[in-house]
């Protein structure tokens, strides 16, 4: 246990010493609903947005996306990265535990969706005077599942991606498509027939519905079931292909 | 008298079609400074890598500190210690970052600080790993490979891509590391380095060890013998044949040129004082362990 804080404390002065990783992170879903405030505001329209105002939408559906953003591309980035260096070989040979050596990984993951889902809160409440979330205890929960589901996703992609460049061209790749059809983009609403049904399949949207069902006050679908079904199904997968080098 | 640190008979190590290991065999003492030679592509890096079980190996029987890698190879890593080939730090991470990481590994290890002044390290600690010189990175490595005291290191081509003065520091560690008390395996293509530094040797080709021993004792073997010279103004100096050790010798004007084996030098030198001559640049003509490795590895190579 001292051992993945130490991993953790350190990935996470490494992250922060990374400023492109860190802006990337932390900044751009800000960028986004600032775009997405400045177009859409925030008046409830029935047909769209689960028939709740842009905002109220966009704001608990960012959530979301953070956790994709740094579970699908710095995470595997990371690690694809530390395996193609040796740094992986480099803590083999040294007995470090794989667990910790993944624990760490998804911990700061976590931490930093958290620290970038705290500031999207703070902003986006009093600058569109977004609704506060309906029960802070599933909110809770369910960023949870959420950050768990995509740091599982992100450790399998850094298990089996032989490079950080490809890990970042995969992640950047699977982040985008998800943020165009999988509600995080456009309004699910619009989008007709085979686009909705690749967003249906995407990970991000059921864990922006989960974020959305708890922040909202929705009734919660089988959305969240999908979300740590990812979380479980990665995770396995991962723990099978997990290579150190 | 305990087991010897390593024990390896008739390893076998195969990567897909590709036999790495065809028959290795060898033991290596405690305390002593082995040293494992061969060319590129020989089978020296799998060999060590198989022995810290990072590599599952095929076939024969491999002991480390008593213990088995295919199925102990957690506690022969957390006894070991190990500078590996393609391995390196994130080129962010600090020095003592580094260290406090590992040696959170073996809390019973050296401490930070005694790491850093042991490794000339001590105005490093805040540098960042992408910062060091080669050779600062290498001291990084010796000291990561030793946060938990080991009693075996393996050192797989620690000098690789240093300058020659960085060698030479390195080659200090590597005497450090064996007075502390640990036992060495060193894989290295560099000749002079294993002269320098290796009780035994073992070159390795294609796969089977060609040949194994002190480096003194291979080059007597496989050195084609020793040549003496020395120069003296018109003495008869027939007996020279009758000398100890003397094959044949042979003269040019007042130089002469002896061909023998061994310490053909010290029979030749005092004979020569016997008959009350003695010359002022007696000196004799090895071949290195550079040709000895040279001839066993194009001899027994693409035949």
């Amino acid at each position: 246990m001292r051992l993945l804080l130490k991993m953790t404390w350190l990935e996470l002065k490494l992250f922060l010493r990374e400023p492109l990783t860190v802006l990337f992170a932390l900044v751009l879903p800000l960028l986004i609903l600032f775009v997405m405030g400045g177009v859409f505001g925030n008046t409830a329209d029935a047909s769209l947005y689960r028939g709740v105002g842009a905002m109220d939408y966009y704001l608990p559906a960012y959530i979301a996306l953070v956790a994709a953003s740094v579970g699908l591309i710095s995470l595997p980035t990371h690690m694809a990265g530390n395996r193609e260096l040796g740094v992986l070989k480099r803590y083999r040979a040294s007995s470090m535990p794989a667990w910790v050596v993944v624990g760490s990984q998804v911990a700061v993951t976590f931490l930093i969706s958290l620290v970038s889902a705290l500031i999207l809160v703070l902003v986006a409440m009093p600058a569109y005077e977004v609704t506060g979330p309906d029960s802070i205890p599933m909110v809770i929960a369910g960023f949870v599942v959420v950050a768990l589901a995509f740091s599982a996703l992100g450790v399998l992609l850094g298990a089996v991606l032989p490079s950080s460049r490809s890990a970042q061209a995969l992640g950047v790749m699977l982040w985008f498509v998800m943020l165009m059809v999988g509600g995080a983009g456009p309004p699910p609403e619009v989008l007709a027939g085979t686009m909705a049904t690749v967003g249906d399949l995407t990970p991000l949207m059921h864990a922006v519905r989960t974020m959305q069902d708890g922040w909202l006050g929705l009734d919660p679908g089988w959305s969240w079931l999908v979300v740590c079904g990812v979380t479980l199904v990665s995770g396995a997968a991962a723990v099978v292909f997990f290579r150190w080098e | 008298m305990a087991a010897p640190p390593v024990e390896v008979s008739h390893l076998v190590k195969q990567y897909g079609g590709f036999t790495a290991v065809r028959d290795i065999s060898f033991s290596v003492e405690e305390g002593e400074i082995f040293g494992i030679l061969g060319p590129n592509g020989s089978g020296k890096t799998t060999t060590v890598e198989s022995l810290q079980g990072l590599r599952k190996i095929d076939g024969g029987q491999v002991r480390v500190l008593g213990l088995d890698p295919t199925t102990q190879s957690g506690e022969i890593r957390r006894r070991i210690g190990s500078q590996l080939q393609e391995s390196a730090l994130p080129d962010r991470v600090k020095v003592w970052e580094a260290l406090d990481l590992f040696g959170a590994l073996s809390p019973d290890g050296p401490s930070v600080d005694d790491l850093l002044d042991d490794w000339g390290l001590a105005d490093k600690g805040q540098a960042r790993f992408g910062s060091l010189s080669g050779g600062q990175q290498q001291r990084l490595f010796v000291a990561l490979s030793l946060v938990n005291d080991p009693t075996l290191v393996f050192l797989d081509e620690m000098t690789t891509g240093l300058d020659p003065a960085s060698r030479r520091v390195a080659w200090d560690l590597i005497r450090q590391i064996r007075e502390r008390g640990a036992t060495v395996v060193l894989v290295t293509h560099f000749m002079e380095e294993a002269e320098a530094l290796c009780d035994r040797v073992m070159v390795v080709n294609h796969g089977v060890v060609a040949a194994e021993g002190s480096p003194s004792g291979l080059i007597d073997r496989f050195g084609g013998g020793v040549r003496v010279r020395f120069s003296l103004d018109g003495q008869d100096v027939g007996w020279l044949s009758s000398v100890p050790h003397v094959k044949a010798w042979d003269r040019e004007r007042d130089k002469y040129e002896v061909h023998g084996d061994g310490p053909v030098l010290v029979h030749v030198a005092s004979s020569l004082l016997e008959h009350g001559l003695a010359p002022t640049d007696l000196r004799q003509e090895r071949a290195t362990l550079e040709d000895v490795f040279l001839t066993l590895t194009s001899e027994r190579g693409d035949t």
